[in-house]
């Protein structure tokens, strides 16, 4: 009588996993998080000139409850943060966090009493978009490195330039480069 | 339109609160002592010739260190000549305060509006140190109530007779008045997250 071999069998889960980071890095409900002037830039990547809905990504839900990806969009004080940890611990797992623009990833200019100097020292992030603000392209390269990161969700490694550069990614996937693309 | 008529009539009824008065360009700046503030308000309110029915302002300078460094200014001896908006800082005669001694950290600056004859007047109240204490507007302007909050927020300046002097732009539990100029710079108070 064989009893079975349980790390012969190591393969399906791999294979669940990853079907279900493929399923879920094209099911990415956001929550906005808008607190300042960013907002503007990351409501303009989402109006279909550059259209976040390409990437599974154009339905925000208003409730953590309902949100995979936290979007944490401009300046947080001191005052806001303790508003931010909770709704961040509201989320249910599995869940991401996006840094948008320099005021979330490092406090920015605002080195002064008021403000958190970048929300990593409050919660967990995932990807971090700099800017001042980020233009749109810069925030859907940042998407598409957080679909990445949802699509293999158990390596550190960071994912190879291959991977996320141009010439792995579909056409109807491509960021518009083109001068004329942003008149 | 000049209003020296509203420092001129102040100045003639309330000489013993009057510390001093200077205009620049029509607008007009009367200095007041602390003890004569609310009767000098009412005065402004109240008075048919004058009819000063909105505060449109209220805000604290903090003056600790002030003119103890002119060292960022620009000086008549810089070898390139200056462009027209980069005028040479006043010399330290023009920087006095006209208050009477350096005892006076603060300034409370009030701005009020007369809708009905179209005037303005800016009044300082220098409070000393020690005890930056000066009577609550709410009685005679509603809209003095979040101002004062605000400036005892962030200068410490306590309104007596404020009906409800609580924080405004900082959290409960701050120590401290930040935009007094001996706060720290780096000192940080987080609600949650790493202490400085």
């Amino acid at each position: 009588m064989s009893t079975v071999d349980v790390s012969k069998l190591n393969w399906v889960t791999t294979r669940v996993d990853a079907a279900l980071g493929w399923a879920r890095k094209f099911s990415i409900f956001q929550y906005p998080f808008v607190t300042a002037c960013c907002g503007m830039e990351y409501m303009a990547t989402a109006t279909s000139h550059y259209d976040m809905d390409r990437f599974g990504a154009g339905f925000p839900r208003f409730s953590p409850r309902q949100a995979d990806v936290l979007f944490v969009v401009g300046t947080i004080s001191h005052k806001l943060a303790p508003v931010l940890k909770r709704i961040y611990d509201q989320m249910a797992e599995p869940k991401w966090v996006v840094s948008f623009g320099v005021c979330t990833c490092t406090g920015g200019f605002y080195d002064n009493y008021a403000t958190v100097r970048g929300i990593d020292t409050i919660i967990p992030v995932d990807v971090y978009i700099p800017g001042c603000p980020p233009r749109p392209e810069n925030v859907l390269d940042g998407l598409m490195k957080l679909q990445e990161k949802i699509a293999h969700p158990h390596t550190n490694d960071p994912p190879t330039p291959k991977a996320i550069g141009a010439g792995a990614r579909p056409a109807e996937l491509q960021v518009p480069h083109t001068s004329e693309s942003h008149l | 339109m000049s209003n020296d008529h509203v420092s001129a009539a102040v100045q003639a009824r309330f000489s013993r609160h009057v510390l001093g008065a200077h205009s620049y360009r029509g607008q007009e700046t009367l200095l007041i002592r602390h003890e004569g503030l609310l009767e000098v308000a009412r005065f402004l309110k109240d008075d048919p010739s004058m009819a000063f029915d909105c505060l449109m302002d209220l805000t604290c300078v903090d003056y600790l260190k002030f003119g103890a460094s002119l060292s960022s200014a620009p000086t008549l001896a810089t070898p390139s000549p200056l462009p027209y908006y980069m005028k040479p800082k006043p010399t330290e005669e023009a920087w006095q305060r006209l208050v009477p001694s350096d005892a006076y950290r603060f300034d409370v600056v009030y701005h009020f509006y007369s809708t009905t004859h179209n005037h303005r007047v800016r009044v300082k109240v220098p409070l000393k140190a020690a005890e930056p204490s000066i009577p609550s507007l709410t009685g005679l302007w509603a809209s003095a109530n979040w101002y004062e909050r605000e400036a005892w927020d962030m200068f410490g300046v306590t309104f007596t007779g404020h009906p409800n002097l609580r924080r405004l732009l900082m959290y409960e539990g701050f120590n401290g008045h930040p935009l007094r100029k001996d706060y720290p710079v780096n000192k940080r108070q987080p609600l949650v997250g790493p202490i400085n």
